[in-house]
Parts: structure tokens; C-alpha cells; sequence
């Protein structure tokens, strides 16, 4: 497995760096394997890197779709 | 947390166990396999099999990068820190997985050597950095997630001139070993995969279309949280019904079918493929693993310092291998508990708290013995 | 009060000096930082005796005696530090067995160039902990070791205190059918402390829970409930407490994840480093286990504490010859929560 979760980058810092937020856990991670991220994106952070940006609109409709599930049962 | 919590909800579970219980023909038992050991954890850690009906059962892959170092590579990284005396950064998992003569980083680390846990292959190069009098040796080991960070640390060292700096690459490739798994000599049991989460949000969805095309297997991606995991048994469930063999993404808040193409060209430009490499609980599987390009080498601390890799084999009671195929189940095992436990791992499964006899043992034991 | 008449030619510089191996060689020295530090900062009758051990009147009831060693890295931390932490540890393990701790004794391992304004810092720390609980430190003792031979500071600490009449708490008293109460959050002081650790840092605003828990022990056993078990799940976390008196007690737990309460944000770093809360070590809390229909009353009188505000049925005992500790997760399923292996690692994978 290979641990990793999305954050919310608060600030863009120099040398391709970015300070992301968890839940109050604050920590300054690389934005070297992603591109075009900017202050406000979720980001799927594993060893220190941004290895994604987290697409809010498909997390949206995944959510929809179990909702969806419960109805039709 | 957001996108985790959502992703947690104990009645959507119910919701999507019911449909489950609903959909799965009782005339048929599903053996799915998870390959990745972030999903065995969220299995195991979430109760995730109580919830599924008794027909659809859970096979845990080798999608544990520690799980599946052979000892004689953990060998070569404690001869690096204790034979040529390099300061020796590994991520905290390699700690305790046991290699020859009763030894670990973590023992080896008790006898003098230099061995430092870091989070992130930025903090190696600081080491290196800090210490230009000393050799520094990053035990870079890990899937398609984690060989990007590795491959930025190499261009950042080369672009520095960092010469006190390199890597025991131990860096596997996911789609290799479901290869080895279905290649299996006598055929696998297996009707489909969940497959990887944050190793696809790196590959992307493409390369597994091969599993459902050649081997005609369903594939369906799918996040770590529990949620994510139960609706890929849904949608596995319902491709084997109609007899489809297709990949589905069930993690596209993440995943595309190209991947991160910006991760994907680093690492191109650092690594080549090795033509083989020994997993454990697999054997010697082709074109499995990376190694540094030619311009590279220098890195390469197996070169730089010389120390060979020297196979070790697995204890013969081990049944990793039948377990990782699914073809037996960890209590089946005859030293499972016993002799070998979380505190005295034998076997490669029992190593890290992913691997299927580490997980069994320490989530889902009263399963067997109380029931 | 200290009266004596200062022998030495100079204070001791506790701005800019050192321990040095004559402070614990038993010279004039050692007598000075002992005078003028130690002393003055736990300033009491018994320790002013100045004899190798304190005098105490005679005690009224059954004995019971702690010790603890403290070794943490880094020494302060959000929330406290080795001194108050070496302070709280003991008289919590002393009030767990159902006893109002009385006195403390404390010794401590010095390393050879440890700054005596951290010394200063860390001992009236303890000062004030022990201050605040209302139980003095009557003895101690100092020695120096070699720099390189310590990590600063190591503080072993002693408690006494008196059980109360008629209460007997013990490990192996848990029944089928108790109730398990958790006096709060899980995990604030182990990711307090990892927070800090070289490597990992992150900013987090996560707080040490070091407390001393006799006030609040002091009330569960007012109200009368029969309780059973009373600990302290320090390291190893809740998960390894369980698991020792699920032990000692033949008997299974089965707990409800949902009911444990945990800190968001302890949950997130928890998350970050792949984690569980429920093996990270607490400072300030106390699991209690106790007959069936005594816990909702002991549960108010938790709430009504100040160090149980957020205390919680968590769990109850059932028949188990395994001695497992069972639990409902979040999601409606069931595993077990099982012994910690080993120390708790970081993850990534
Ligand atoms: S219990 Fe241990 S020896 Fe047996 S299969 Fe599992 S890892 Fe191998």
C-alpha cells in the first residue's frame, strides 16, 4: 500500500513547495510531480509529495452515486 | 477530514453491503483479489469482511512493497550501514522486517550503525548535505507511488552535484506481478482485482487493461477508504454476472486513464527497466523492477559501494507463496501464530501489518477461533 | 524554609551554566545545586530534614507504593515536559490502584553539559505539578553521567500514597457484563510529542494531556460505584491497556469505535504518519471498568470533573477465554485490537 491522503494546499511556497492543511496538521510538502496547483486544490500527498490533484467534481458524483445506492435498496 | 470522512460512513456501508448481498449469485463463490495492502488494511481495519456475504471472498495481494523486499536486499542495505559505514535513510516500514543472522535495520541500528528514519527523500538529501564528509545511502524501496519522489531526490542530486549521495533502488512495478500472479502454473483462482489506488493515480487506469483484455479479468480501481473498496466488490460483483472483463474506475476523484504523465516522465528519465527481480512470495518475476539509467549510475549505491545482492530463500514452511494466490488462506498455514507472529515474522506476509498473515493475525483472528 | 547559610563563594549561573560531573560527585557542588535548585524550587518540611531519606508520620491504611522512570525526547513539549510529566506519571499510576498519593521521591540522571537553565526549567516544573496535586517531593537524589552517556535529563520517580479503606482495584477483576468508561480523548500526548520529532515535524495544534489524576480518581470513588479496574494508558495506548486486563482478567472487551472520542486533529496527524490513536500513548486519562449499573452514574461523575469532560462508555466485557479485544467499527464491522508489535513506526506503505 502506499499511504497517502488528500490535503488542502493553503499556501504556495518557492523551489516548487506548498504548505498543505489536514484538518489543523499543517505541513510544507513538493508540488514537483504535479502541475498548475494552486492555493485552495486538494492534493493526494504521499512521502512528502503531491502526487495528484483531487478532482472535487468526480469526488462529488462518486458520493452521489453511494447516496444513490441507499435509495434504490 | 474532507474526502476522507465521506468516504467512511458507516451507512452508506450498510447501503452498499446490502446490494451487494442483493447482486452476488448465492450459486457462486467470487474470489477477488485486492492487491494492494491499503486495501487489506482498510479490510481489515474497517471489519470490511463482516459485511460482505459468505460467497465473496477477499484474496489479499503482494501490493506490499515491504512484503515483498527479499531479505537479501534488507541484507544488502545493513552490510551498506554496517560494512561501509554509511549513514543509512529508510522510510520507518524497513525497520523491523527481519533479514539473516536475526537482524534488522532496527538491531543493526542498536549496534552502532547509522540508520535514519525519514519521512520524505528530501530529508536524505538534507543528510546529505549536512554531512559532505560522509557517504549517505537512501533504501529507496516502494511502488510506482513512491518511485516518483525517489527519481525528483536523484535529478535534485545530480542538478546539486551531491556526491555523498545514492540509492539502493528497490523500486517494483505493480503491473509485473499481477502478471506473475495470473501466470501461475496451474492457473489462479481468481474472478477479478480491486485494483491500486494511489499506484494508478501515478500509471493511470491503461495499463491494466491487458488483465481484463488478455486474461479476461475485471479490474476496478478503487480508493483506500472503506467506501471506495466495498462499491469496487459491488461493481466486481456485477461485471461477473454479466460476464464482462473490463476496467472501471471507481477512484476517479484521483485516477485518469493516462495517469500523471509529469511523475510518469521523471521517472523514464531516471530509471530503466531490470530485467529481473526476486519478490518475495513470488520468485524471480521479469521485468518487474527499476534500476537507474546508465547516466545515473552514480547514484547507484549496489555499484558505488559493491555489495552484491545474495539470494536468501524463504523458511519451507511458508505458504506466502499459495497465500499470495490465493490458493490458501493464512491459518492454513502451519506456523501461523505460532512460530510465526507479528513480534517473529517467518514469511513475507507476516512482515508488515499489510501483509495477509500480519493482517489476519492482528484484525481478524476470532474470525476462525471463536466462530 | 531554607534558613541555611549559603557556604559557596558564587550562585550557582543558572542562566549560562552547565552540569558538570562534580555535581554529582557528592562535594560541595552537588550540595549547592541540590541547595539552590532542588530545594528551593520543592521547598518542604520533609525535604528539609536533610537526611538520606524523609521522616513521614505513620500512614493510616494499606500501602501502595510506584515507580516510574521518564525518559521522553524531545524534554518540553506542547502541554508540559519531562519534569511535570515525571510528576503526573507517578501519582497517576498511584491513584489507579485506588489510593490518594501522599508523597513522591524522584532521582535523576543528569548528562555532563545540560544547560542549568533547562534544569532550572524542568525542575520547577515538577515543582509546581507537584504543588498543584498537593503531594510533596520529601527525597531525591542526583547523579552526573558522562555528555554523550545521557540524553540530558532522566527523572525516575517514586510515589506512596494510601489505598482507600475497603476499595481493591485490580487488573483481573474485569467481569463479563462491566462497562468500560474512557475518561477522555485518545492520543494527544504521543502525537504531541511526534510532532516535535526530527524528521516528522509538522505544526499541529495538539497539546500533551499530562495531567495528575488522583482529583479525579478521588470522586469516581466518592460516588460509590463498584468499580473493578482503574488504569492509566500510557504507552502502548488504550488498545494495550485493554489487551493486558483482558488478560489478567480471562475475559474478552468488545469496544464501539464510535464511542471513543479522539481529537480531529490528533486524528489527522494519526492519519499522516498511518497511525492508529488507539496505540498512542495518553498522559492524562484513565480507563475504568466497572459493574454494569454503576456506569452511566459514574459516567456523570466523570462529566462533571474537569479532567473528564469528555468520558465516555466506550465498551463492555464479555466471555472470551482468548482474551481478545474485540471491536464494532465506525463501518459496522468487527476486528480485533490487538497488542501493539513492537514501537510505534511511521508509515508510508
Ligand atoms: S504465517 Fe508466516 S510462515 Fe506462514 S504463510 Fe504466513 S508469513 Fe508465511
Amino acid at each position: 500500500m502506499c499511504l497517502a491522503i488528500p490535503a488542502l494546499v493553503v499556501e504556495l511556497l518557492p523551489a516548487d513547495m506548498a504548505r498543505i492543511d489536514l484538518d489543523g496538521v499543517r505541513k510544507d510538502i513538493s508540488l514537483s510531480l504535479v502541475e498548475d496547483v494552486a492555493v485552495g486544490d486538494y492534493v493526494i500527498v504521499h512521502v512528502g509529495y503531491a502526487l495528484q490533484k483531487l478532482d472535487p467534481q468526480e469526488a462529488a458524483e462518486t458520493l452521489a452515486l453511494f447516496a444513490e445506492l441507499g435509495k434504490a435498496a | 477530514m474532507k474526502y476522507v470522512d465521506e468516504f467512511r460512513d458507516g451507512d452508506l456501508a450498510k447501503n452498499i453491503a446490502r446490494k451487494i448481498s442483493l447482486e452476488a449469485n448465492t450459486n457462486h463463490t467470487y474470489r477477488l483479489m485486492e492487491f494492494c495492502g491499503g486495501h487489506t488494511h482498510a479490510i481489515s481495519r474497517y471489519g470490511i469482511a463482516d459485511l460482505l456475504p459468505a460467497n465473496v471472498r477477499m484474496i489479499h495481494g503482494p501490493g506490499c512493497p515491504v512484503c515483498v523486499l527479499p531479505i537479501g536486499r534488507v541484507d544488502q542495505a545493513i552490510r551498506l550501514a554496517t560494512e561501509q559505514g554509511v549513514i543509512l535513510c529508510t522510510y520507518a516500514d524497513t525497520m523491523r522486517v527481519p533479514a539473516s543472522n536475526d537482524l534488522t535495520l532496527m538491531r543493526a541500528r542498536a549496534d552502532g550503525a547509522d540508520v535514519r528514519m525519514i519521512y520524505s527523500t528530501q530529508d536524505a538529501l538534507k543528510i546529505a548535505r549536512m554531512n559532505p564528509e560522509r557517504e549517505v545511502v537512501f533504501f529507496a524501496i516502494g511502488f510506482e507511488t513512491t518511485t516518483p519522489p525517489t527519481a525528483v531526490a536523484i535529478r535534485q542530486a545530480a542538478a546539486e552535484g551531491l556526491k555523498n549521495f545514492s540509492i539502493l533502488c528497490n523500486h517494483v512495478l505493480t503491473p509485473a506481478a499481477m502478471h506473475a500472479i495470473l501466470n501461475v502454473a496451474g492457473g489462479v483462482k481468481l474472478d477479478g482485482f480491486v485494483g491500486p489506488a494511489h499506484v494508478s493515480t501515478v500509471i493511470g487506469s491503461q495499463p491494466y487493461e491487458v488483465f481484463a483484455g488478455d486474461y479476461h479479468k475485471p479490474v476496478v480501481i478503487a480508493g483506500f477508504e472503506p467506501l471506495d473498496v466495498m462499491q469496487s466488490i459491488l461493481m466486481l460483483v456485477r461485471q461477473i454476472n454479466d460476464g464482462r472483463a473490463a476496467v472501471e474506475n471507481e477512484f476517479t476523484r484521483a485516477v485518469t486513464r493516462e495517469g500523471n504523465r509529469k511523475a510518469q516522465a521523471l521517472v523514464g528519465e531516471v530509471f530503466e527497466l531490470r530485467e529481473t527481480f526476486e519478490w518475495r512470495g513470488l520468485g524471480t518475476v521479469p521485468d518487474s523492477a527499476l534500476r537507474l539509467r546508465q547516466k545515473y549510475t552514480a547514484f547507484d549505491a549496489e555499484q558505488r559501494f559493491g555489495v552484491k545482492y545474495i539470494p536468501v530463500s524463504d523458511n519451507k514452511a511458508c505458504e506466502c507463496g499459495a497465500i499470495l494466490r490465493g490458493e490458501k488462506r493464512p491459518w492454513e498455514c502451519r506456523i501461523f501464530g505460532t512460530v510465526c507472529t507479528p513480534q517473529t515474522p517467518v514469511g513475507s506476509c507476516m512482515v508488515s501489518s499489510e501483509g495477509a498473515c500480519a493482517a489476519h493475525y492482528t484484525y481478524g483472528r476470532f474470525r476462525e477461533e471463536i466462530q | 524554609m531554607n534558613t541555611k547559610k549559603p557556604i559557596y563563594v558564587r550562585p550557582l549561573d543558572l542562566k549560562q551554566g552547565r552540569v558538570e560531573m562534580a555535581h554529582g560527585a557528592g562535594g560541595r557542588a552537588m550540595a549547592q545545586l541540590i541547595d539552590e535548585l532542588f530545594a528551593t524550587a520543592f521547598d518542604n518540611p520533609f525535604l528539609a530534614q536533610g537526611n538520606d531519606g524523609a521522616l513521614l508520620p505513620p500512614a493510616n491504611g494499606r500501602l501502595v507504593l510506584s515507580c516510574d522512570a521518564h525518559v521522553v525526547s524531545p524534554l518540553f513539549f506542547a502541554g508540559g515536559d519531562i519534569g511535570c510529566l515525571s510528576v503526573h506519571g507517578t501519582l497517576n499510576d498511584v491513584a489507579v490502584m485506588g489510593a490518594q498519593p501522599l508523597y513522591l521521591a524522584a532521582s535523576f540522571i543528569l548528562e555532563e553539559g545540560f544547560p542549568l537553565a533547562d534544569l532550572k526549567r524542568i525542575v520547577e516544573s515538577m515543582a509546581h505539578a507537584a504543588r498543584e496535586a498537593g503531594v510533596p517531593i520529601v527525597t531525591g537524589d542526583t547523579k552526573v553521567v558522562e555528555r554523550g552517556k545521557g540524553d540530558g535529563v532522566f527523572i525516575t520517580t517514586t510515589g506512596v500514597g494510601v489505598a482507600r479503606e475497603g476499595i481493591t482495584l485490580s487488573g483481573d477483576l474485569a467481569r463479563p457484563g462491566d462497562k468500560v468508561l474512557l475518561s477522555g480523548t485518545i492520543g494527544d500526548h504521543g502525537m504531541a510529542i511526534m510532532s516535535q520529532r526530527e524528521g516528522l515535524a509538522f505544526d499541529a495544534p495538539i497539546v500533551s494531556d499530562t495531567a495528575a489524576l488522583h482529583g479525579l480518581v478521588a470522586a469516581m470513588l466518592d460516588c460509590g460505584a463498584d468499580l473493578h479496574v482503574l488504569r492509566d494508558p500510557t504507552r502502548g495506548g488504550l488498545a494495550t491497556t485493554l489487551n493486558e486486563i483482558a488478560q489478567q482478567s480471562r475475559a474478552g472487551i468488545s469496544l464501539t469505535e464510535a464511542a471513543i472520542p479522539v481529537n480531529p486533529v490528533v486524528a489527522a496527524a494519526c492519519e499522516f504518519l498511518g497511525l492508529d490513536p488507539l496505540y498512542v500513548a495518553n498522559e492524562g486519562k484513565l480507563i475504568a471498568i466497572c459493574a454494569e449499573r454503576d456506569a452511566e452514574r459514574l459516567l456523570s461523575v466523570m462529566h462533571a470533573h474537569p479532567l473528564g469532560g469528555r468520558a465516555a462508555i466506550i465498551g463492555e466485557v464479555v466471555e472470551d477465554a482468548h482474551g481478545f479485544v474485540q471491536m464494532t467499527t465506525r463501518l459496522g464491522g468487527r476486528r480485533v485490537v490487538d497488542w501493539l508489535t513492537g514501537e510505534q513506526l511511521p508509515r508510508i506503505c
